[in-house]
């Protein structure tokens, strides 16, 4: 017989063999997939950001399809849209999701606050906490070598004149960057409501405090007096206020003497 | 026996897959970012070299070689390595499902590896039995594996160091890899001179 024609039968033949003992394989291995939670991870924004407390988008969407869990609205990224598509799949009500953005709690950019040390180590705020607190005199303050920049998925987050910023439009409420900040300045305020945030974490009494940062918070209580739904409280030596209490009058903001409060009202496009 | 042995001893070092042979290199570069992930695909790796030999070596022998076919080796090779990678990963969904979670990925990503496919095409190449063959397999798959677990090493010292702009990323890996790989032609002679 021709060659040729001998190795085509045999490549042919490998091939139907394989394609035979595949087919076969699929219909008898085969493993019934959970078709809801399919239907469910396709809703969600894919991210795997882990806001919503499990390992990934899928883990949310298998938790949610074996009833595991009720709640829909668990997506901070996905938003509503999400936890409707999830509810109507399921045919549960869906929850609504507070829309939220982080916001940084820090105004030490380079011309506020004073440096203490010319860093040379691994540009990162968490090694460079590690050398006494930081570069900068506020060991409260925002590092600005970007830890929460590179762990953002959304590029919400910049470094402006030495203290990170973060976008609210581009925020994706993943909490990342919450759980990054090595000193603990990252926090959540909801969209679309004006509230007073203290842009201060600085526990240092009031004398050392202004001779670290221009703009930290000396604990003056001044704000509390003005206060007049008692939403600001002074916790050693650094306002705080009651995001639930606040109504966003803005009468803090004019009497802070340092500048250390500021009307927040974080709007999505 | 020391034949034997030497064969798995030079898999392992001498003609390390990666480093001496530069073959499954995008495995390499792609999957030794954490060390859990290297080990995962290593162990996939060792696992389909030695089935794909045991499963090609008589294909190759009782039906190329018998009809003087041995040039259609490599294109009946690539269809037998990835029919049977496919059904490797439909019998693990079913039967071992933690092992298949534990692979992921990587197990698909094997089909494509020109490390698989180099090493039974290298066993007939250098005229090897079938005990012979599947010792190169395992050997070149445990290469891979101190390899990738060396290299997952390498980068993750990588990870923390101050790179300039321009080498951030794949350059400096790739040096890295270059770096390792000299390293590895260190053992050129050691294998030789312990076992001949």
């Amino acid at each position: 017989m021709n060659p040729v024609v001998i190795a085509v039968i045999i490549v042919s033949v490998i091939g139907a063999i394989a394609a035979l003992i595949l087919a076969i394989a699929s219909k008898v291995f085969a493993v019934p997939v959970d078709e809801k939670a399919e239907q469910i991870r396709e809703c969600l924004p894919g991210a795997n950001c882990g806001a919503c407390g499990f390992s990934g988008c899928d883990g949310y969407a298998a938790a949610l399809s074996k009833g595991e869990v009720k709640e829909t609205n668990l997506c901070n990224p996905g938003g509503n849209e999400a936890a409707k598509a999830i509810s109507e799949i399921l045919g549960v009500v869906a929850g609504e999701v507070k829309p939220m953005a982080a916001i940084v709690l820090c105004r030490g950019h380079n011309a506020n606050s004073v440096q203490k040390l010319n860093y040379q180590g691994v540009m990162s705020c968490r090694m460079a906490s590690q050398v006494f607190g930081g570069p900068k005199e506020c060991i409260y303050g925002c590092v600005g070598y970007g830890d929460c920049m590179a762990v953002c998925e959304y590029n919400a987050i910049k470094i402006c004149d030495g203290i990170a910023r973060i976008d609210p439009h581009a925020c994706r409420a993943c909490k990342k960057c919450v759980k990054t900040c090595p000193k603990g300045l990252i926090e959540m305020l909801p969209l679309e409501e004006t509230e007073a945030a203290v842009l201060c974490k600085n526990h240092d009494k009031g004398a050392q405090t202004r001779k670290e940062c221009s703009a930290g918070c000396i604990g003056c209580m001044k704000c509390t007096k003005v206060c007049e739904n008692g939403a600001i409280t002074i916790d050693r030596f650094c306002a705080k206020v009651d995001f639930t209490k606040c109504t966003g009058c803005g009468k803090c903001h004019e009497e802070c003497p340092v500048g250390a409060i500021d009307l927040v009202s974080l709007t999505k496009k | 026996m020391k034949d034997y042995l030497w064969i798995f001893m030079t898999a392992i070092l001498t003609e390390n897959f990666i480093l001496c042979q530069f073959l499954g290199i995008c495995p390499f570069l792609g999957v030794s970012k954490k060390l859990n992930t290297a080990v995962g695909m290593s162990a996939a790796v060792i696992f389909v070299m030695a089935l794909a030999t045991a499963v090609t070596y008589p294909i190759n022998r009782f039906l190329l070689v018998k009809n003087g076919l041995e040039y259609l080796q490599t294109i009946v090779f690539i269809l037998v390595i990835a029919a049977l990678v496919q059904f490797v990963e439909i019998v693990l969904k079913k039967f071992i499902p933690s092992l298949y979670q534990a692979l992921g990925i990587y197990l698909p990503l094997i089909t494509t590896n020109c490390a698989v496919l180099g090493v039974v095409l290298l066993n007939i190449q250098k005229g090897y039995g079938f005990g012979a063959s599947m010792l190169n397999s395992v050997g070149g798959g445990v290469g891979f594996m101190v390899a990738m677990i060396m290299f997952a090493g390498v980068r993750e010292r990588l990870e923390g160091n101050d790179i300039p702009k321009a080498l951030k990323g794949l350059p400096i890996t790739l040096i890295a890899a270059a770096l390792v790989s000299l390293s590895f032609q260190g053992f050129a002679g050691v294998v030789d001179g312990i076992f001949h």
